[in-house]
């Protein structure tokens, strides 16, 4: 079904970002070249090129580390705790005051629509610092005994899917703690975080407490194997995750993990289904489905199913999808051109397995890198578009019967990461929370984060939470430890 | 009196609330710290620690789903029937540790007042863990700390009943269920605690007690994917590490053990039951 009314195009003015025709790497507070073969990093909406990006080799991340290091002992360790939160607030209030300018960048650098960067991703951002801000003098009360101490040297690899989201909530809690990092962005989306680091010199941000090391896998597998990085924090695949926490098994090196996830959305028969609706809507489209804790797979309840698919469909068809850049539009571009084919090819076994696909009505643009909204329905539990995550705008709608057979099909996955459940009822809503294995759960809502709520998986969905007091502990040893 | 012949024991595994002998048939020895033979104990394989597996997965939703104040009253019922024994244990720990007779029972007592510390954990855990989420919008948000589920643990070597109810206590404390393999020199307080375990008020698969080597049964406990978490605490380095590696297999949750076993009498705080709590995060709308 297309839209009834065609909207004028509303795009973004691109002016206020001034991207250079190259970047280097930021290692002890200064711009540096990288000693690998340079990256381009294009926009996926178009794929033009926005610019050519250092990569970091293993001597290049063996000098950010030192920084780091040296940074860390002589500088932000022995730094009244009070100053170190000055310092972060300072960095929550530029991150504001340039909100725009990263907004625009985060957009032409992912493919997300303005709308979500300019409304989720910054002001996120900017509220993760602010939180852990006020926590770097504050450390003795966050339950982990009295002098709980910063591990040293923090090493962050974080994914394409919410570029300055990630770095946000993996630095802003490490420097609270009084760590110091050598931060990984992505491959395919590091321009934010190269802007970051310019306001971490306008801030005044002493050389070295933050360091970005730009590249592909290498150099992340360069940062978390380095033996002087005390602290690992990755975001990413399981896959990826795995052969991480392979490499740092028989270190003294602490790892949190961020992983994949397969979120049951939980739809009983007494739900508001507009509501409703407007959650799965949420739950899958939102950042196109990038997103770990998407709500890939819809359960609902047999007795409604019908009339919660006719809704489902009749929203989606009311979508936009398109230039990332029109303040209107719903769905962006697909980040790269791999994952677009990873989304391409678990389609295409969807088809095979016997579900039944629907998409929208519509053209896409004829450059860069789409996908259109999709809905499976007959899917069963085995199909792989059930259990593999496929990290795009794809959801598969099965049935349950009763509250009992919800569970046991939301629970029936390796991940657990997120969970949603629509229900009026309170007590129901209780019981199901409950008995779902999963780190977040979202009753009558979807993908709501908060600095000051936790975050992280049960299962193969990782491990460590970040946000909140629960967080902080991934970058302190508590007090008392030996 | 004439002497009197004494009657030994065959001692078994502690598997599913019930006390099978090894699948495998096999025994081996346990001597006493000067090198005097003890008893036989059930040397337990790969079939035994996945049966064990399969009972503590069995007896998750059970154990997980009690009430806090009822598994905190389970296990200081355990401490309860320990005090009951603690001649015994005294006897055990003396023997293999080469303890004397006084200093074995200050471990006995240490090993039951640890145990009743984590009972009163039980209840507490939600509070000092969990949280409400001052939310920046109109939800009302918490976050619970729940059990990861089936954790292995290997027990430490040396200290064969203190060591051994210091990382078993806060698993089942924060409502986990356990596979343990023994002290594989030093079985015998782990088969007795078995025995307490049995008689007290712990439901069958919560626990299960393997005697053997953890060398042997520790890799398949590593990469079992029924397994959530693992207290590498009674591993030596090397096999830690292949353990750890094992582990990322399916992102267990793992426990490190230090170069040395460490001084087990002193106060161990969260940090052992910390590894293997989840903690999950709810939102609901406010207003709406």
């Amino acid at each position: 079904m297309t839209s009834l009314f065609e909207y004028a195009p509303a795009p973004e003015s691109r002016s206020i970002v001034d991207i250079r025709p190259s970047y280097g790497l930021f290692i002890d507070g200064e711009f540096t070249d990288g000693t690998g073969t340079p990256l381009k990093t294009v926009n996926p909406a178009t794929e033009e090129v926005l610019s050519e990006v250092a990569t970091g080799s293993t001597e290049d991340v063996d000098r950010a580390v030192r920084a780091a290091r040296r940074a860390f002992t002589r500088v932000w360790g022995p730094m009244r705790p009070a100053d170190r939160g000055k310092y972060l607030f300072r960095i929550a209030r530029l991150l504001q005051e340039r909100a725009r300018e990263f907004a625009v960048l985060e957009t032409l650098d992912n493919g997300k629509p303005i709308r979500e960067s300019r409304d989720v991703d910054v002001p996120l951002a900017a509220a993760h610092f602010f939180y852990h801000a006020g926590w770097a003098d504050k450390l003795e009360h966050a339950g982990l005994g009295p002098a709980p101490r910063p591990l040293g040297v923090a090493g962050q690899v974080i994914p394409w899917n919410f570029p300055l989201l990630m770095l946000a909530w993996k630095v802003a809690p490490a420097l609270a703690a009084g760590n110091t990092v050598v931060l990984k962005p992505a491959e395919t989306t590091p321009l934010t975080a190269l802007l970051f680091a310019e306001v971490c010199r306008q801030a005044d941000l002493p050389p070295g407490v933050v360091n970005i090391v730009t590249g592909a896998g290498e150099t992340g597998r360069a940062v978390i194997s380095h033996p002087d990085v005390d602290k690992v924090a990755f975001t990413g695949s399981t896959e990826v995750g795995r052969s991480i926490a392979r490499a740092v098994a028989g270190t003294s090196k602490r790892l949190t993990l961020e992983l994949g996830g397969k979120a049951a959305n939980i739809v009983f028969d007494d739900a508001p289904v507009d509501q409703a609706v407007e959650g799965i809507v949420r739950g899958i489209f939102f950042n196109q489905g990038h997103v770990c804790c998407a709500g890939s797979r819809l359960l609902v309840q047999e007795s409604v199913h019908d009339d919660v698919v006719a809704a489902l469909q009749r929203r989606i068809g009311t979508l936009r999808v398109g230039d990332p850049m029109d303040k209107n539009t719903d769905l962006g571009a697909i980040n790269s051109a791999e994952q677009l084919a990873r989304i391409t090819e678990l389609t295409a076994a969807g088809d095979a397995e016997g579900a039944h696909r629907w998409q929208p009505e519509g053209e896409l643009p004829d450059r860069g890198f789409w996908f259109k909204p999709t809905v499976f329905t007959d899917v069963s539990p085995a199909h792989r578009i059930a259990r593999d995550e496929v990290f795009g705008p794809v959801l598969s709608v099965m049935t349950f019967r009763t509250p009992d057979e919800a569970v046991a099909k939301a629970n029936n996955t390796t991940y657990g990461l997120s969970a949603g459940i629509w229900s009026e009822k309170g007590s129901r809503i209780l019981k199901v929370t409950d008995q779902l294995r999963a780190g977040v759960v979202w009753a009558n809502t979807f993908n709501e984060f908060d600095p000051t709520s936790p975050f992280g998986g049960y299962k193969q969905s990782g491990y460590g939470r970040e946000g909140g007091r629960q967080g902080l502990a991934a970058y302190l040893s508590e007090g008392h430890e030996k | 009196m004439s002497d009197r012949l004494a009657v030994r024991k065959t001692y078994k595994l502690y598997l599913g609330g019930a006390f099978p002998r090894s699948e495998s048939g096999r025994t081996y020895e346990v001597h006493d710290a000067k090198g005097h033979f003890l008893a036989n104990a059930a040397w337990a394989s790969r079939k035994d620690a996945r049966d064990a597996v399969v009972a503590a997965r069995g007896a998750f939703p059970k154990w997980s789903g009690a009430t806090a104040y009822n598994r905190g009253q389970v296990l200081y019922r355990v401490a309860e029937v320990m005090e009951g024994r603690a001649a015994q244990f005294a006897e055990e720990v003396a023997a293999g540790e080469g303890l004397s007779s006084s200093k074995a029972r200050a471990e006995v007592d240490a090993a039951i007042d640890r145990w009743v510390w984590y009972a009163g954990w039980t209840d507490k855990l939600a509070a000092v863990l969990g949280s409400t989420n001052p939310v920046a919008g109109p939800y009302f948000g918490f976050s619970v700390p729940e059990p990861t589920g089936v954790v292995a643990v290997l027990a430490p070597q040396r200290s064969s009943l203190l060591g051994l109810v210091s990382v078993l206590a806060p698993v089942l404390a924060s409502g986990n269920t356990a596979v343990v393999v023994s002290s594989k020199d030093r079985p015998l307080p782990a088969i007795t605690l078995g025995e307490v375990l049995a008689t007290s008020d712990v439901p069958g698969g919560v626990v299960n007690l393997l005697t053997g080597d953890a060398a042997e049964i520790g890799p398949w406990l590593a990469e079992h994917a029924d397994v959530d978490g693992i207290d590498l605490a009674g591993a030596p380095a090397p096999l830690a590490m292949e353990l750890e590696r094992s582990a990322a297999g399916t992102i267990k949750r793992v426990l490190r053990s230090g170069a040395e076993e460490p001084d087990w009498t002193a106060d161990p705080g969260l940090s052992r039951m910390r590894p293997f709590l989840e903690t999950k995060s709810v939102w609901h709308p406010i207003g709406v």
